[in-house]
């Protein structure tokens, strides 16, 4: 990963990186893990933020954003979560481990995690929400000593349903960082954490985040937004330090192309994480 | 500014220079419209015209163009190969358009398509008279003094060429016979009564320096927009005339007969149903309405704020060529017709 771009000759210089694993994480989404092929460019897989994205190319296909879900402090390989759902994800679904794809980035703002140190930092995710904010926990795993209290709650609809379900489930028993995980419904009846959605988890952490040292971090599908801000704000969160990060259209990542522009902001450079504030002033937001 | 002085009898010859410099590209009429076209007999050109369909951004950002392509053995970029492209002709709006384009792709970070088309590229200004649709004056872009690598204002007997870069001198350089740097005192006194007169011909003003504030309150007036919205064909022609439009979409084609792909760019546009569709289908822009926002907050109100200059440049394509009529002059008039109160308002 090249993470100033501005110093390239093509700012759109892409890299082959090697499938070196997959998985199933649900009917519809796959975790993906690579490395990249050439030794220089692996080098420097690590060189990216958590809450930046990737832009895979498959030649024929086209190119496609995608979350990074992986933790630059373990710099080895890049991993996504990705979820079928059109002609890209098609093709991708299509490749197996060994096989290559082109990357290139990464790109976006994301999240400031120096700002936080010493911080709260409540994590708010729900469904596919879930990817780019695993980027954030295994960081701050890694980094726990530097930051405050941590909770992490996620919400998916079933148990089937909740990505990255192995690792929450871990990351629940290890403890460093506080999980709480829950499902809108359990029509198996083994689901042994809390069952409503995301919102109701909220009691869980109630009085227990200091709101003026305190960052949330949210992403989830649209509905969610309103809900949880809406807890965040009886809260008392600065709305400057509710941050969330954002899906849009796009086709170079570095703010020419114009498909991701939001009022006078393109999601790629500017982006993929607003904060409240920039919600209110752009209501075409979420 | 270095000028001098090119005699209208030498004008003829100084289209043979540039054509030895480089292609030569300049107005041409078609059918019923004027556009850039390869100029290879020099009778076609014609500088009487008030506007092309589509301004210079042909020549840096084309319609359709690979950026990159595939085979067994790798990938590898399409950048332009070096030569010279030579356009002439180009009005003061044309060239203000050039410099919006030029913020965008060769800002940090630096479009390599766009900035070798741009590099290749020679621009050779013109001077114009306006039509009534021509909005120049209020988008500040009537005047242009940067931008071209030189400039000719036709007067009666002669063209006062201005020089606007070192390889617009060494064009002149060239050929030092064909021009003369003593302007005398009355051929400034004919430059300044064109001058003036241009300056009175123009028709159509609309304040645009007050549009941020106007477009960021009247924002969320749905019935406004509807208006427009109803109306829009979502053609995407006005983005296509658009001379400051720069949006594309990236596509692959694979090649029949081998395991080749080339990858192209096209212009998109902001008003076609597509723009803001994500994987899954979800539409962030599903109406008419909300696409057209996007166009109009974009030009009137976002690029003012980031750039202090709307991203307009008046040049009136949009109003010449949008088959339902809408375009800058008439949804900047609706919205300073909506805010015409009943109640008087107090000056302060």
């Amino acid at each position: 990963m090249i993470s100033d771009r501005t110093k390239l000759e093509n700012p759109y210089e892409d890299h082959l990186a090697t499938i070196i694993d997959y998985r199933d994480l649900t009917s519809d989404t796959r975790y993906y893990k690579l490395k990249f092929v050439e030794p220089e460019v692996q080098e420097h897989t690590g060189d990216y933020k958590p809450g930046q994205f990737a832009m895979f190319s498959i030649p024929g296909v086209g190119e496609a954003p995608f979350s990074i879900s992986s933790t630059p402090t373990r710099p080895a390989f890049l991993e996504f979560g990705i979820r079928k759902v059109g002609s890209f994800t098609d093709a991708l679904f299509k490749k197996k481990e060994g096989d290559t794809v082109y990357i290139r980035g990464p790109y976006g703002n994301g999240f400031d995690m120096k700002s936080m140190e010493g911080k709260d930092i409540v994590i708010v995710s729900g469904g596919l929400g879930a990817v780019p904010l695993r980027s954030v926990l295994l960081y701050l795993e890694d980094k726990r000593e530097l930051y405050n209290n941590v909770f992490f709650l996620n919400g998916a609809r079933t148990p089937e349903d909740m990505l990255f379900k192995e690792d929450f489930l871990a990351m629940h028993a290890r403890e460093i960082i506080e999980t709480h995980l829950t499902v809108d419904k359990d029509p198996t009846g083994e689901w042994k954490h809390n069952v409503g959605v995301v919102t109701t988890l909220f009691e869980k952490i109630n009085g227990r985040v200091d709101k003026d040292n305190a960052y949330a971090l949210i992403c989830g599908p649209p509905v969610m937004y309103k809900f949880v801000i809406k807890e965040l704000l009886k809260m008392e969160f600065s709305k400057k330090n509710i941050l969330m990060t954002l899906e849009r259209r796009m086709k170079c990542g570095q703010g020419h192309c114009g498909h991701c522009a939001i009022h006078g902001v393109y999601t790629c450079l500017d982006g993929p994480v607003f904060n409240y504030w920039d919600y209110e002033r752009m209501v075409e937001l979420i | 500014m270095k000028t001098y002085k090119l005699m209208k009898e030498d004008f003829p010859q100084f289209l043979s220079l540039l054509q030895e410099k480089g292609n030569l590209y300049g107005p041409v009429k078609s059918k019923n419209h004027y556009s850039f076209e390869k100029i290879d007999d020099l009778s076609k050109l014609t500088f009487d015209y008030t506007r092309t369909l589509m301004g210079l951004k042909k020549f840096v950002t084309p319609p359709k163009y690979k950026v990159k392509h595939f085979d067994k053995s790798g990938s590898e970029d399409v950048i332009p190969e070096d030569e010279t492209n030579i356009v002439i002709g180009a009005h003061p709006c044309d060239i203000h358009a050039m410099k919006i384009l030029d913020k965008l792709f060769l800002g940090q970070i630096k479009d390599p398509y766009y900035k070798k088309r741009r590099e290749n590229l020679v621009i050779v200004g013109h001077s114009c008279l306006p039509d009534e649709n021509c909005l120049c004056t209020s988008t500040g872009t009537d005047m242009v003094s940067d931008g071209f690598d030189l400039f000719l204002t036709e007067l009666q007997d002669f063209y006062l060429v201005w020089v606007g870069s070192s390889k617009g001198l060494f064009i002149i350089m060239s050929s030092e016979d064909l021009f003369n740097d003593k302007i005398e005192m009355c051929d400034i006194a004919e430059y300044t009564s064109w001058q003036e007169n241009r300056q009175n011909s123009f028709k159509t003003t609309i304040p645009f320096h007050l549009m941020p504030d106007i477009v960021h309150l009247i924002y969320e007036e749905d019935e406004l927009w509807d208006q427009f919205g109803e109306k829009c064909l979502s053609c995407g022609t006005c983005s296509l005339v658009c001379p400051t439009c720069n949006c594309f979409n990236v596509e692959d084609k694979i090649l029949i007969h081998a395991d080749e792909v080339v990858r192209e760019r096209m212009l998109d546009s902001c008003t076609l149903p597509y723009y803001s569709v994500v994987a899954g289908d979800h539409d962030f822009r599903p109406d008419r309405t909300k696409r057209l926002k996007l166009y109009y907050t974009h030009k009137l109100k976002e690029y003012i704020g980031k750039w202090g200059q709307p991203a307009c440049v008046g040049c009136g394509r949009c109003v010449t060529y949008c088959p339902v009529g809408i375009n800058v002059k008439t949804v900047s008039n609706a919205f300073y017709e909506a805010i015409q109160c009943v109640r008087e308002v107090k000056k302060i």
